[in-house]
């Protein structure tokens, strides 16, 4: 009896769901087929929204290859200490393995004063000006190159404090500056890009809430009929609503193509500068998550549009006879 | 029923419809409001589809009171009642099929069932057959019935029906009439305002006779009883 009834409840919710997920595919492809039916008025609609959703992609892809050139391209990132004079060889050898063992080093290079006396004798011209002195006057130095995960300003600067710091140096000396001031500006880069973001995302939800909007218009009729025959908000709305979703999976796509595009052709541009300061740098373009993103931010903002647009002026649409 | 106690319709632009409208129709009875253009018959329909709100007493249908019906609930309220305009208000850019299954199709009927049951509904009013036609193609008389098959097909409980003839030459008017009382005939309570008075005699109908915002005249169903009502 009661397994009856159980029973009962489970085929009319089988039935319930059957028809909701029915519904759903036909009004979604229905949604599809009214889209292609104006194909010239569709395929506008997605090059609006790929643009807006290029630009800030495209200054994303800009601020990914500055920190990508930015970092690890040799001489600023390498920290010169100078050790105290009065040090000899081996006691220098055992700093060097100290500081080698520091897990924000990634690798120290011995000059010992000796070395740098040859260096400086062969790249000088001082020769027989140094040949009159009796004391080499140079001191034994490290170069260090920083770990990479510590190659960030405030890690650099705790780096070089803990050098300074210990006994046997003299003197640290990195210029870190320019490293700060290209961090200051890919900062902002963030920001704009990041701002850009969101003021083109709003641009979006307008875009295909407008679009949508004239969408109801044209059906007016169908809708107050529906609503008549009692169809509820939510039925009335929902082809709106994929409208609005494949709208801006489209514009999604065009904007993953429009990214793809652009890298592509300022490639070989960025290769050729490249290759002339002797890099093989390859421009980046956005990682793949970063590409289905760009669709899944289409596809919400093309749902959200229509979803505010259509509830609102649906409100408004109560039937008259 | 359908209940009407002291019901006052005034519009936003200060217009009184309906002023004092009392009485009370059957479950299965079947009714003609009649009256000139502009004694609120419209209104009143309008009132018991909760179209429209009333400003004063009280409308009750089924067991519902309109004026406490929230927002959300008229969909579903809408669906227990088929409502047939005088211009017919069919999608001329679907299939007959299409507009007859709009009904079911917005209460999540499933597919097959949907099919059987627009096939009955178009076989009722006699245009079986015509499903994949557009209503463009067909007469008025054809597309009124159309309306019909659309009212019915999801067997409401009421049928409203608003100068149903009233674009229709008296031949077809009378055959429009017989669907109606068929479906009365298995119990649905059927409301249709109409000022065709020649259609009225014809058929021996209870009849409300409304002026002035109010029921002028209460004629119960006459000679031979067309009433199934208590």
């Amino acid at each position: 009896m009661a397994d009856e009834a159980l029973s009962a409840v489970q085929r009319s919710f089988r039935t319930r769901l059957d028809g909701w997920l029915e519904r759903h595919a036909q009004v979604s492809v229905a949604s599809i087929g009214r889209l292609y039916a104006r194909p010239v008025a569709t395929l506008m609609v997605w090059l609006v929204i790929g643009v807006a959703l290029a630009l800030p992609a495209l200054l994303q892809v800009v601020v990914r290859n500055l920190e990508a050139v930015g970092p690890g391209q040799g001489r600023a990132y390498s920290i010169d200490v100078f050790l105290k004079p009065e040090l000899g060889t081996a006691r220098a050898q055992q700093v060097a393995e100290r500081v080698g063992a520091r897990d924000d080093v990634a690798k120290v290079q011995l000059i010992t004063a000796e070395q740098g006396l040859a260096e400086f004798r062969l790249r000088s011209g001082f020769g027989e000006a140094l040949d009159a002195l009796t004391d080499n006057p140079l001191p034994a130095t490290l170069v260090i190159t920083p770990a990479p995960r510590a190659t960030n300003p405030a890690a650099l600067t705790a780096l070089r404090t803990a050098l300074g710091r210990l006994n046997e140096v003299d003197q640290v000396v990195a210029d870190t500056q320019w490293l700060e001031r290209l961090q200051a500006l890919l900062a902002i880069s963030r920001r704009i890009s990041d701002g850009a973001g969101i003021l083109l995302a709003v641009a979006v939800l307008l875009v295909v809430g407008q679009v949508v909007r004239g969408d109801i218009e044209t059906r007016r009729a169908e809708i107050e009929v529906s609503k008549l025959l009692g169809a509820s908000d939510g039925f009335v709305r929902r082809p709106f609503l994929y409208t609005g979703l494949w709208y801006g999976l489209g514009g999604g796509l065009v904007a993953w193509w429009l990214v793809v595009g652009a890298v592509a052709w300022a490639g070989p541009g960025v290769a050729r500068v490249a290759a002339l300061y002797g890099s093989d740098y390859q421009l980046l373009g956005l990682p793949m998550a970063g590409y289905f993103s760009l669709v899944a931010t289409g596809a919400v903002l093309g749902w959200l549009g229509s979803g505010v647009a259509a509830t609102w002026r649906l409100r408004q649409l109560e039937p008259s006879v | 029923m359908i209940r009407f106690e002291g019901v006052g319709k005034r519009y936003a632009n200060g217009r009184d419809a309906l002023v004092d409208a009392t009485f009370h129709v059957n479950p299965g009875e079947m009714v003609f409001l009649t009256g000139h253009s502009g004694a609120g018959k419209s209104t009143l329909l309008k009132l018991i589809a909760a179209i429209e709100r009333p400003t004063r007493g009280e409308v009750i249908v089924g067991r519902q009171k309109i004026s406490e019906l929230a927002r959300a609930a008229v969909a579903p309220f809408r669906r227990h009642i088929g409502m047939v305009f005088q211009d017919h208000k069919l999608l001329y850019d679907r299939p007959v099929f299409d507009n007859v299954a709009l009904p079911l199709v917005v209460d999540g009927v499933p597919r097959r069932e949907i099919e059987k049951r627009v096939r009955a509904a178009l076989d009722q009013v006699g245009l079986l057959g015509r499903e994949s036609g557009f209503p463009m193609e067909l007469s008025t008389g054809e597309q009124q019935r159309v309306g019909i098959a659309r009212a019915v097909v999801s067997r409401p409980a009421i049928l409203i029906a608003d100068e149903p003839t009233g674009n229709l030459d008296p031949d077809l008017a009378i055959d429009v009439m017989g669907i109606f009382q068929r479906f009365n005939g298995v119990g649905t309570t059927v409301v249709i305002a109409t000022h065709d008075v020649h259609l009225i005699e014809r058929f021996p109908v209870r009849q409300l006779h409304l002026g002035q915002g109010r029921v002028l005249r209460d004629d119960p169903a006459t000679v031979h009883g067309a009433d199934h009502g208590g």
